[in-house]
């Protein structure tokens, strides 16, 4: 019989109770909920959160192809970091995740390195070139549920539909990065005063826009799944919106820099700001807010985007878009303010494991019986980043300077600690 | 003053107290040997990423009148073709000497970049579409030798062309507002940004209807890629349409002054030969160019010492 762990004094967060109590982690499965219990680890919570472990739906851990930027073991220590057990690995990574060798080796790596579990999502079309379909029913075998062609949108409609069409009989969920590519050739920011200003050419928010008018209305011929990436403007909600209310089987997410970054921050010239979709203005952020809160919008994902130093170095125009998120997706989303503790843990852990199709062993209620993927946070605490202590390889992130609330204390990942007290263990 | 790097960092206090040193070197320039110590020992480098023949000259010019050792980067000929990064690049220079880079680059921003990589100064020499300094102060310069006006309250500057993909448009509409002047933009739409409800401006695609009104038109040039790119269906048709034809010199004020930045697109923006324009200025900005970037590289690197005397 392995050790117990034990978590003293934590507030639970399930879906229908809430309360302080102990937690007892054993053989990787929380063994008993109760007062006063005993065990071999003592993890103390008091003034703590415990809820499912975070599920993040959108992470680029780079491997394999830019291990210079992140690895799969850094990615996951990054994670762990955050609170979060398991991640989906995005599919653009070189090779692309196109093919069942390439799923496989992601997997492995991920149980290699053993701090979150690792769910390759696979590309859409070959080589994310948006013209012929990857293998997806081979991919499927090979476990994959979710399928994006990300930081590419399918720009061919008609390639969009098969792939809808071919994902339903799979049962599988595409999920689209929306950029009507056309409209947003050469572009730097959102298209604002500001990109006036600055003499950028802007992403205007219609060529997200049009993409998610077209691809709900995809959906609603086909009926197959759909999951939108990383909403950022308004009207995006507003769609979105009105094809919940139709019925339509989408689900949508957003990012923390999309609820806490505006596009004036462009004006610094410091390509850290440079994401894609980009930071938009106040009015987007208000309305992503509101989605999160009538629940038009089904997650919080990082869209963790490691870059090198030397490609952030570069020109606001040539310097590849993307920031870091996973180590601060929490304390940015509750110094934001936006949404209650439990509407957190609903967009950060049930939900998207829920969509990620991992719900059997995260983003379950801290109960007997259940996988002991937790995490354990307090709300209240304020801290900075210190850069020099990230655990990600990069060091690409927007916040540097700002305080942020709420941070992750401990982590279980299938029944053992990976992060205690804020130090990851392994 | 550190750097140049835009018009609104400069400030009004600024831009005036440039334009007044800016007589002073006009008036070296007139001497018969125009050359001063005042800044012996200091290195100015050049850094034009980007193709340039009046600024880039101009610039040197300067520097040597001035007394100043140039440095002049050859993008084509340097290790930025082995792969040197623009950081790289630009400790290199420094750590062998330099108190100011001029630099010139298709990307916007760089200039800011550059600043925290360097301890020297740094002029903008023009960023992308963003912003070209001393295009600006040059112009400036320029309307008032011509009109000897100390400010532009009430004067009326017409901006026509490709008002979006111009770093000169966006230091000069600047740089004439807070002289006082009114700036009209004259532009089809698509060469218009999409939002400049802030800017202090008005705004017609209709040429004829504001040229009895200007006091100054300036004339913005338009490359021909923009063609390629559908902002204009044909350069004939921006030609007729915006293009400074004899007919549209005639219905010009007499008093009324005519600009270009260069370089001319004759025959797409510039119909007409500019020397059979009876006000046109554009010889006097490039003649002004120097006395101009004389007085920026003495207030960024000058310590105060008198510019008399001779080198």
């Amino acid at each position: 019989m392995s050790d117990s762990i034990v978590i003293k004094n934590a507030t639970i967060i399930n879906r229908t109770s809430q309360l302080v109590a102990d937690v007892k982690i054993e053989n990787g499965f929380v063994a008993e909920v109760g007062k006063n219990l005993k065990g071999d680890t003592l993890l103390d919570a008091s003034g703590c959160i415990v809820s499912s472990g975070f599920v993040d739906l959108h992470a680029h851990l780079r491997e394999p192809g830019k291990e210079e930027a992140e690895t799969i073991e850094t990615g996951s220590r990054a994670g762990a970091l955050g609170g979060y057990t398991a991640l989906v690995a995005m599919p653009n990574t070189d090779p692309p995740q196109d093919s069942v060798a390439v799923i496989d080796f992601v997997r492995e790596q991920g149980k290699r390195a053993g701090l979150v579990d690792v769910v390759p999502s696979g590309c859409i079309t070959l080589g994310r070139h948006g013209e012929s379909l990857a293998p997806m029913a081979e991919l499927a075998q090979a476990g994959v549920t979710l399928f994006t062609d990300d930081g590419n949108g399918v720009q061919d409609a008609a390639l969009m539909r098969r792939a809808l069409e071919y994902a339903k009989g799979l049962g599988v969920t595409l999920a689209q990065h929306c950029e009507v590519a056309e409209l947003t050739k050469g572009a730097v920011m959102n298209e604002c005063r500001c990109c006036t200003d600055l003499g950028l050419p802007g992403w205007p928010a219609i060529a997200e826009e049009l993409m998610v008018f077209r691809d709900i209305e995809l959906v609603r011929i086909t009926g197959a799944s759909m999951h939108f990436l990383h909403l950022s403007t308004k009207r995006s909600v507003e769609l979105v919106r009105a094809g919940k209310r139709d019925g339509l089987p989408i689900t949508a997410e957003v990012t923390p820099h999309h609820l806490s970054l505006t596009e004036e921050l462009l004006s610094s010239y410091n390509p850290v700001f440079k994401v894609n979709p980009p930071l938009r203005s106040t009015s987007d952020i208000q309305a992503l807010k509101a989605g999160l809160l009538d629940g038009t919008i089904d997650a919080i994902a990082t869209d963790h985007a490691p870059h090198p130093r030397r490609d952030k170095e570069m020109s606001l125009d040539m310097a590849p878009p993307g920031m870091l998120g996973l180590e601060t997706a929490l304390g940015v989303v509750l110094a934001e303010g936006a949404c209650e503790i439990r509407d957190i843990v609903a967009l950060m852990s049930w939900n998207p494991a829920k969509i990620a199709r991992i719900d059997k062993a995260h983003g379950c209620d801290v109960a007997v019986g259940n996988k002991a993927n937790l995490c354990v946070f307090d709300p209240e605490l304020t801290w900075s980043i210190d850069i020099n202590r990230l655990a990600s390889k990069s060091v690409n992130t927007p916040y540097l300077g700002r305080t942020l609330r709420g941070r992750v204390r401990h982590t279980i990942f299938n029944g053992l600690p990976t992060v205690i007290d804020g130090q990851a263990q392994r | 003053m550190k750097h140049l790097r835009s018009i609104d960092e400069l400030g009004l206090d600024g831009l005036n107290k440039l334009l007044q040193l800016t007589d002073h070197m006009a008036e070296i320039n007139q001497r018969p040997v125009p050359k001063v110590p005042a800044l012996r020992g200091r290195t100015v480098a050049s850094l034009f990423f980007e193709d340039s023949t009046r600024t880039r000259l101009s610039f040197e010019t300067a520097a040597k009148r001035l007394s100043a050792d140039t440095m002049t980067f050859n993008v084509s000929t340097s290790s930025v073709n082995k792969g040197e990064s623009l950081r790289d690049t630009v400790a290199t220079i420094t750590d062998m000497g330099v108190d100011a880079f001029v630099v010139r680059h298709k990307s916007v921003g760089i200039p800011w970049q550059i600043s925290a990589w360097t301890t020297a100064s740094i002029i903008n020499a023009g960023d992308g579409a963003h912003q070209h300094p001393t295009q600006a102060l040059v112009d400036c310069y320029t309307i008032r030798e011509a009109t000897h006006a100390q400010n532009f309250a009430g004067m009326k500057v017409t901006i026509v062309g490709d008002i979006k993909h111009s770093r000169v448009a966006r230091s000069n509409i600047q740089a004439f507002s807070m002289l006082g002047a009114k700036v009209t933009l004259v532009a089809p739409p698509t060469l218009l940004p999409p939002d400049i409800s802030h800017w202090p401006v008005d705004v017609s695609h209709d040429l004829d209807e504001v040229l009895a009104e200007s006091d100054v038109l300036y004339m913005l040039r338009l490359q021909s890629e923009r063609m390629a790119q559908g902002h204009v269906p044909t350069l004939r048709e921006y030609s007729e349409q915006y293009g400074l034809t004899q007919k549209r010199v005639m219905g010009l004020r007499s008093n009324a002054i005519v600009m270009h930045p260069g370089p001319m697109n004759r025959g797409v923006e510039m119909q007409i030969d500019p020397s059979d324009v009876k006000n046109s200025l554009i010889h006097r900005q490039v003649a002004n160019g120097v006395s101009v970037r004389m007085a920026v590289l003495f207030e960024l690197l000058g310590s105060g010492s008198n510019l008399g005397g001779q080198a």
